[in-house]
């Protein structure tokens, strides 16, 4: 039983990081990329790491499983920002789409 | 002082955490290890470290981590749709919303939670003014006031009792 519920989150979380690849390739700009690949990449990824802690259970690798899921939770939000804080203070446009840039205006 | 005591508890829990099974040869590097950590960091961990000891923190932080995990997965799969629209579903732009929350810890939160939630993630933050600048990949609004109500108003609240 176990065994079935470790592989079926290792499928979810391998299908969201499959997302988080196609929304790098298909969105227009850094910006938007970030969205996708922040959100997708994140839980794609503690849902692998949490279907390796229900197969391993509280062994060597389960319990360093768990442990990565909370530093992945706490970093990659932080790693996302300052990726965007860099890209937009080093110059990068928003796509054409975009409607509105509230930071180029306070930034003048 | 204190900061450093549970800076050295945590750290220590880490390590035998990262190091489990427990045997003695990781009980005895442990000690060294986490103290040079502790040294090294010195009180950068809390300013404010009496907080610790109030319990009703920890028990908004336990309604507080479901909730967040539920807002993570709902951005999951906002995210994946509007990926597999054949029309590409985006219509982004950086809106500026305000916040209340004062203290680093509770700021670092708030950006972290708005950044794993459908639609929004943070690109600046400035701390005096309590502006946050939200980069939204399907702009509602791009009223301040009305993003705010959108966007910071369902973290806020508990955060703020949490961590401010």
């Amino acid at each position: 039983m176990s065994e079935a519920i470790g592989t079926l989150f290792i499928v979810v979380g391998l299908g969201f990081d499959i997302f988080g690849c196609i929304g790098l390739i298909r969105l227009p700009d850094v910006y938007n990329r970030l969205q996708a690949t922040t959100k997708c990449v994140t839980l794609g990824t503690c849902g692998i790491l949490f279907g390796t802690f229900i197969l391993k259970g509280f062994c060597a690798t389960g319990i360093k499983a768990l442990l990565t899921i909370v530093f992945l939770l706490l970093t990659s939000p932080v790693a996302a920002h300052a990726l965007a804080r860099g890209a937009h203070k080093s110059g990068v446009k928003l796509c054409d789409k975009s409607v509105c840039d509230k930071y180029a205006e306070d930034k003048k | 002082m204190k900061s450093r005591m549970v800076l050295f508890i945590i750290g220590y829990l880490i390590w035998l955490l990262l190091g489990w099974p427990v045997d003695l040869q990781h009980v005895l590097i442990g000690l060294p290890v986490a103290g040079f950590v502790t040294f090294v960091t010195g009180d950068l961990f809390s300013q404010r470290i009496h907080r610790l000891r109030q319990i009703t923190r920890y028990v908004w932080f336990c309604y507080y981590v479901p909730m967040f995990l539920w807002e993570c997965l709902k951005a999951n799969i906002d995210v994946a749709l509007r990926v597999l629209n054949p029309s590409l579903p985006i219509n982004p732009g950086i809106v500026r919303v305000k916040t209340t929350l004062k203290s680093d810890t509770a700021l670092t939160f708030l950006a972290n939670s708005i950044t794993l939630t459908p639609g929004t993630f943070c690109v600046d933050i400035d701390p005096k003014e309590g502006i946050l600048y939200i980069h939204w990949i399907y702009v509602q609004s791009q009223d301040t006031e009305k993003a705010t109500q959108l966007i910071v108003k369902k973290f806020e609240n508990i955060l703020r009792k949490i961590f401010d």
